[in-house]
């Protein structure tokens, strides 16, 4: 049996009916095993077991035998949620994720959950109690965030694709620094239920994997209507049936503020490389303006952590996770998070919670939630005039570790360019587009709500007339 | 500007303990992300009706019937303090 890395789903599933889905599984174990990339919390000591289940029921199912990596925010029954945050240290989920419920019907066999920044709240996987995941591409680098855990498996062969979550940028970050392809879909089309909430009016669970086909092939899977979500919304999408390699005629917009200050000359470059390409494949493209753009990111900020004050209220040592003493109610709550939350977790509910007291919401929260509007019809003016918008997906490549976790301000500002495509809950993809000095540029494909297909043909298009997908990160020693 | 006692302030509204070094530090660092925030001023929006989330549904309901839920012992799995079928927490008064 060749060498179970970096495979796509169409070759892994080959590999289970020459082979056997214990044997493919095994061999990603065996990966995992060796690894020095920090990806997994948990590996799951049932994975070999649930597969040979399946190999003995034959190989029913989309997924069927097919090894999957889930982000740590995403319950699964009796594996540890951690959201890597000590405060749920010990707690088990009783329940499935509506996602993992259509996972395990497909098939799928699950890995393991993987490493992310606390209650998905970072860009690096720093903010994690497990300390950070390696990027495949340079060890010394982060691999983005929040989703960091299954980017890097995925990049580093430990998986053949992965579940995460994106917020402002979750999912499209990490799979930007770690060269492979992440979705974002429209808000409502992916449903919530049993995933831990951080700000739940920007999130969706989204994809991670080794090319475009594999995106797709993950959302016939998980998407759809679920009533356990009550954001969640009945559109039937046919993800699989848009790859069609044929962009003629399509009519790209590019944002002008996506391209600000700070980038980084060669993800510039890169970016329009990949525009003019797309034009040689018979795409027509013009520059778009979008002028609350610059206003996205502190809009974003303070909906997300005032939503997040909320959402982390209910971490109280009561019912699940760690719990200090105290010697009444109010001192073991107050004990138990302050030494369960780490330091961006109770920054962030600090400042959600003052953007949402007395005096103070309608300077913040309110306004925020009015520059959200205005960010909205950025939107719906440049998609008015184009099929799809193309940005760079971060504005520089993978940072190196403990090179930006100690201010605040400059770890969130690496979020310009993924978090006003939450504000505004259209979807958007992450393809490799280029590298710099060794490190991966992703290329950001913006879409109409509910138009995945467009944003997957584009993507799909691209991705089979350039070779940047097929480079494999070294060897990580 | 946030003071010193706004942060105690917030840190009791949040429940969350912090020691007087802690405080200090997290003035200042919620100082320099506040003042990031401030630049939301420069824009108009007094007509600007405010975008609470993107959905388009509003007031989601399904029958009022009982329907199955988790087992209670499955519930309380996850914690030691609990009695009598329910959890069990300090001394609230």
């Amino acid at each position: 049996m060749s060498e179970a890395k970096w495979m796509s789903v169409a070759q892994v599933r080959e590999q289970i009916r020459n082979n056997s889905a214990e044997e493919v599984t095994a061999r990603y174990l065996e990966t995992i095993g060796k690894s020095k990339l920090n990806g997994y919390v948990t590996v799951s000591e049932k994975a070999v077991e649930q597969a040979k289940e399946i190999d003995s029921k034959g190989h029913d199912g989309p997924l069927a035998g097919v090894p999957i990596a889930i982000k740590d925010n995403i319950s699964v029954t009796g594996l540890p949620n951690t959201c890597s945050s000590k405060i749920l240290e010990g707690y088990v989920p009783p329940f499935n994720a509506h996602v993992i419920e259509k996972l395990q019907a497909a098939g799928a066999v699950i890995l393991g959950k993987t490493n992310m920044d606390e209650f998905a709240m970072g860009s690096s996987t720093e903010t994690s109690c497990y300390g950070p995941s390696l990027n495949p591409w340079d060890p010394e680098r982060v691999p983005g965030g929040s989703s960091g855990g299954s980017a890097a498996v995925v990049a580093g062969g430990e998986a053949p694709f992965a579940l995460g979550s994106d917020t402002g940028g979750s999912v499209r970050c990490p799979a930007a620094f770690c060269g492979i392809v992440g979705l974002k879909p429209t808000y409502g089309s992916v449903s919530r239920y049993g995933v831990v909430a951080y700000a739940n009016s920007l999130e969706q669970v989204g994809p991670l994997a080794n090319n475009v086909s594999d995106i797709a092939v993950l959302m016939d899977v998980i998407g759809g209507y679920d009533r356990r979500d009550s954001t969640s919304i009945d559109r039937k999408i046919a993800y699989q049936e848009a790859l069609k390699d044929d962009i003629k005629g399509l009519k790209i917009g590019v944002p002008k503020e996506f391209f600000g200050e700070g980038i980084d000359p060669a993800v510039e470059k890169a970016v329009w490389d990949s525009i003019h390409r797309c034009e040689d494949l018979g795409a027509s493209w013009e520059e778009v303006s979008m002028p609350n753009i610059p206003y996205a990111l502190a809009s974003y900020y303070i909906i997300a952590m005032s939503e997040a004050s909320s959402n982390l209220a209910r971490f109280d040592g009561t019912r699940y996770g760690y719990r200090d003493k105290g010697e009444n109610w109010h001192s073991m709550i107050s004990k138990t998070r302050a030494e369960g939350f780490g330091v961006e977790a109770k920054r962030r509910i600090f400042l959600g919670t003052y953007a949402l007291s007395a005096g103070y919401h309608d300077k913040y929260y309110l306004k925020a939630l009015k520059v959200r509007t205005l960010v909205k019809q950025d939107f719906d003016r440049a998609l008015s005039k184009a099929d799809v918008l193309m940005a760079p997906t971060m504005p520089n490549p993978a940072f190196k570790i403990g090179e930006k976790i100690e201010d605040p301000l400059t770890l969130y500002l690496s979020d310009v360019n993924t978090c006003p495509i939450n504000l505004a809950g259209v979807p958007s993809l992450s393809v490799p587009c280029g590298f710099t000095d060794g490190l991966p540029i992703g290329l950001q494909v913006i879409g109409k709500p509910f138009d995945e297909a467009t944003v997957l043909r584009a993507a799909y298009a691209f991705e089979q007339n350039t070779d940047h997908h097929t480079r494999r990160p070294p060897e990580v020693a | 500007m946030i003071t010193k006692e706004d942060v105690e302030h917030i840190g009791w509204l949040a429940r969350i303990e912090i020691s007087e070094q802690e405080t200090v530090e997290y003035m200042e660092k919620l100082n320099s992300v506040l003042d990031y925030f401030g630049q939301l001023d420069e824009l108009p929006t007094e007509d600007v009706a405010p975008t609470y989330h993107v959905a388009e549904i509003f007031n989601v309901f399904r029958e009022d019937v009982v329907e199955e839920s988790l087992p209670q012992e499955d519930v309380l799995a996850n914690t030691e303090h609990k009695q009598d079928g329910a959890f069990k927490s300090p001394k609230i008064v």
